[in-house]
């Protein structure tokens, strides 16, 4: 174990696994001078022919990258989030699409690494959390890290996963640090959430970037004698109802914090889950602690109040208390 | 009259061009009586693909669009798996998922068709970055028409396969209309392949009637792009001979194509043309030519009882093939 910081775990994740496999290699605009961060040294290591700098094109080079997964390379490709709806057509109806419309004849391990930066003054084009759009379209493995280890365990299983991934990097993560197995074994298998802390009176359920808050508020709460499970689901396709379902069977109340816009998002769909098949464990209304259905306002004073804060994550808990 | 081509390769044109012809003469009739939906015919354009493919390996990737029963046909695949298919049928080449506008056969380098204009352009060029990475041979060509060539994913590819110097084909079918919209009115320059010009490729016009000359200009583009020298451009001026798909036969009523040019673009039939020019090198006579037209006859008929009698796939397939292995039901 050595402390990271998540950014690094992402670029270890991706190092390991090039090391591993001459197949893999790492495509996106600027990737050469890891503009994004993640990719820092991997140009150094690995060269030209395995880190491809791209033109501005994401609808051409991300069903490039479909192409290439199709004749059997696994290509790894970097965007930002909000990038990802101009190259929006070669997601969908090719990447997600191919394998089922031909009868299971295309097998496509690529990876879509999505930096996802929100909640620095960026504004409505720069600040997407999409992921739950994703959910939606079916074929795609959905996967969201919250803590270092998370970022380099789930890149790996991402990149010798056969199937098309996106990655959600969270912006608000990347600077944050976490002890981080060395070890190039080391991997975090999919659709298996992980209980980041016991508790036995509310479920808090936690989607990437609304991890930390979400630890921080069960420790206020626990302070005030209400004793909080967070359970990081970490892979929302596949995802782990299992342990989400078992978790309010005991506890009896679920909070689910989610920086996606509340609207269609990853909590509305795992509170449809347990209000579907865990409806009389409940013994108070779910609550969403996700973010207000509005594009992000590039003013400060406005962007703080859209995303699920640890303050707004207690004052979700409290209310299945009441 | 000589040419530089052997006679298997132009007697195994002729035999593709008939299949997909026969082939689809058979989908009209079905559609008539009512036991297919509406497709998108090829009839008219059949020497485009089969001239490409001719001069390609069974190791090099296409990839095709709406309008392609004549891409995989072309490329080698089964009539029966692709008539099933038709059918919707699990002995179809995607178990009935894909259905007329998804015919992929994989074994045989067909990377599949896509229902949204443009979109398989990007994924071919990919496996050709593939070729290209691992050091292969295999060249990859990309079939779209000239409402297709508009789109932002056409240009994207080309500049990438140019800059990066890719073994791409890209060949554009124009067979002069988009549904019910003349190119003139939408490509602001004079051919499509003046195109290749912005992407520093070659650009060449063929004549997209001749399956001798379809051949000749994909074969040097092949030499191209195997030997490292990078993608061409190809625009094939063609002619669709039937309206945009079957069922949408009333829109010929309409204004915006005369009769009369359809009837001169018939006079310039691709398998008139081929047959011609084999009987005038001497290569074959009249005779073995309309032989070949008659075997493939037969084997569209097995292929329309095979379709008919395969059974529609079960409910068990309807989560199958989503991933690569198998995943909880949400
Ligand atoms: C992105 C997209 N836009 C519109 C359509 C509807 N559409 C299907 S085929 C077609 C015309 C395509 O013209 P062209 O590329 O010239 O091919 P052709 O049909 O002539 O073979 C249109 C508009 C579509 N399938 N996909
Ligand atoms: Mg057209």
């Amino acid at each position: 174990m050595t402390e990271k910081m998540f950014m690094q775990a992402l670029g270890m994740g991706i190092a390991e696994e090039m090391r591993a496999d001459p197949k893999v290699f790492l495509m996106g605009e600027d990737v050469r001078a890891s503009v994004y961060g993640a990719a820092a040294g991997l140009h150094d290591e690995f060269g030209d022919d395995r880190i491809l700098n791209t033109p501005l094109s994401e609808n051409g080079f991300f069903g490039a990258a479909v192409g290439a997964a199709a004749v059997g390379m696994r290509p790894v490709v970097e965007t930002l989030t909000s990038f990802m709806w101009v190259g929006m057509d070669q997601l969908v109806s090719q990447a997600a699409k191919m394998r089922y419309m031909f009868g299971g004849q295309a097998t496509l391990p690529v990876v879509y690494r999505a930096v996802m930066y929100y909640g620095g003054g960026s504004a409505a084009h720069h600040s997407d959390r999409s992921y739950p759009v994703f959910m939606n379209i079916g074929g795609l493995k959905v996967v969201t890290p919250g803590t270092p280890a998370d970022a380099k365990g789930l890149m790996k299983t991402a990149i010798r996963d056969d199937d098309p991934v996106i990655i959600f990097e969270d912006g608000t993560l990347l600077g944050t640090r976490g002890d981080v197995p060395d070890e190039p074994d080391f991997f975090v298998p999919f659709g298996v959430a992980n209980i980041l802390r016991e508790g036995t009176d509310v479920t808090l359920v936690a989607i990437a970037g609304s991890v930390p808050h979400a630890l921080a508020a069960a420790k206020e709460l626990a302070s005030e004698g209400v004793s909080v499970e967070v359970i990081d689901p970490r892979t929302l396709v596949p995802l782990d109802k299992e342990t989400i379902l078992s978790s309010v069977a005991k506890t009896g109340r679920l909070v689910v914090a989610d920086p996606a816009a509340k609207v269609c998002s990853a909590a509305s769909e795992i509170m449809s889950i347990v209000g579907e098949e865990a409806f009389w464990d409940l013994q108070a209304p779910m609550q969403k602690a996700a973010s207000k259905q509005v594009h992000i306002p590039f003013a400060q004073s406005l962007e703080k109040l859209v995303y699920p804060s640890k303050e707004g994550i207690a004052e979700s808990i409290r209310k299945t208390l009441d | 009259m000589t040419l530089n081509i052997e006679k298997d390769v132009l007697m195994l044109m002729l035999e593709r061009m008939w299949r997909i012809r026969h082939f689809e003469l058979k989908l009209t009739e079905m559609y008539g009586a009512g036991e297919i939906g509406g497709v998108h015919l090829y009839i008219g354009q059949e020497a485009v693909a089969v001239g490409a493919c001719a001069a390609m390996d069974d190791s090099d990737y296409i990839a095709g669009n709406h309008r392609s029963h004549g891409h995989p046909i072309a490329k080698g695949a089964n009539l029966k798996k692709a008539m099933a298919e038709i059918f919707g049928r699990i002995d179809g080449y995607c178990k009935g998922k894909g259905g007329s506008m998804h015919l992929a056969d994989f074994s045989v380098g067909i990377l599949g068709e896509s229902g949204i204009v443009a979109s398989s352009v990007p994924v071919a060029t990919g496996a050709a970055l593939a070729s290209k990475l691992e050091g292969k041979k295999f060249v990859s060509a990309v079939f779209f028409g000239d409402g297709a060539s508009n789109q932002g994913a056409c240009h994207e590819s080309m500049n990438l396969a140019s800059v990066w110097n890719l073994p791409t084909i890209f060949i554009c079918e124009n067979n002069q209309y988009a549904v019910t919209t003349s190119y003139r009115d939408t490509v602001a320059v004079e051919h499509i392949s003046d195109r290749a010009q912005a992407y520093n490729m070659p650009g060449v016009l063929v004549d997209g009637q001749d399956a001798i000359a379809m051949y000749e200009a994909t074969r040097e583009a092949v030499r191209r792009a195997r030997n490292g020298e990078g993608p061409t451009l190809i625009e094939a001026l063609t002619y669709r001979f039937e309206e945009h798909s079957l069922g949408l036969e009333k829109i010929r009523k309409s204004v915006y194509r005369e009769d009369k040019e359809i009837d001169e673009w018939r006079l310039r039939d691709p398998l008139e043309i081929l047959t011609k020019n084999i009987v005038d090198t001497g290569m074959a006579t009249q005779a073995e030519c309309d032989a070949v037209s008659t075997a493939v006859q037969v084997e569209v008929e097995e292929a329309a009882e095979f379709a008919r009698n395969s059974p529609f796939p079960d409910e068990s397939e309807l989560y199958k093939d989503m991933f690569s292995s198998e995943m909880p039901v949400v």
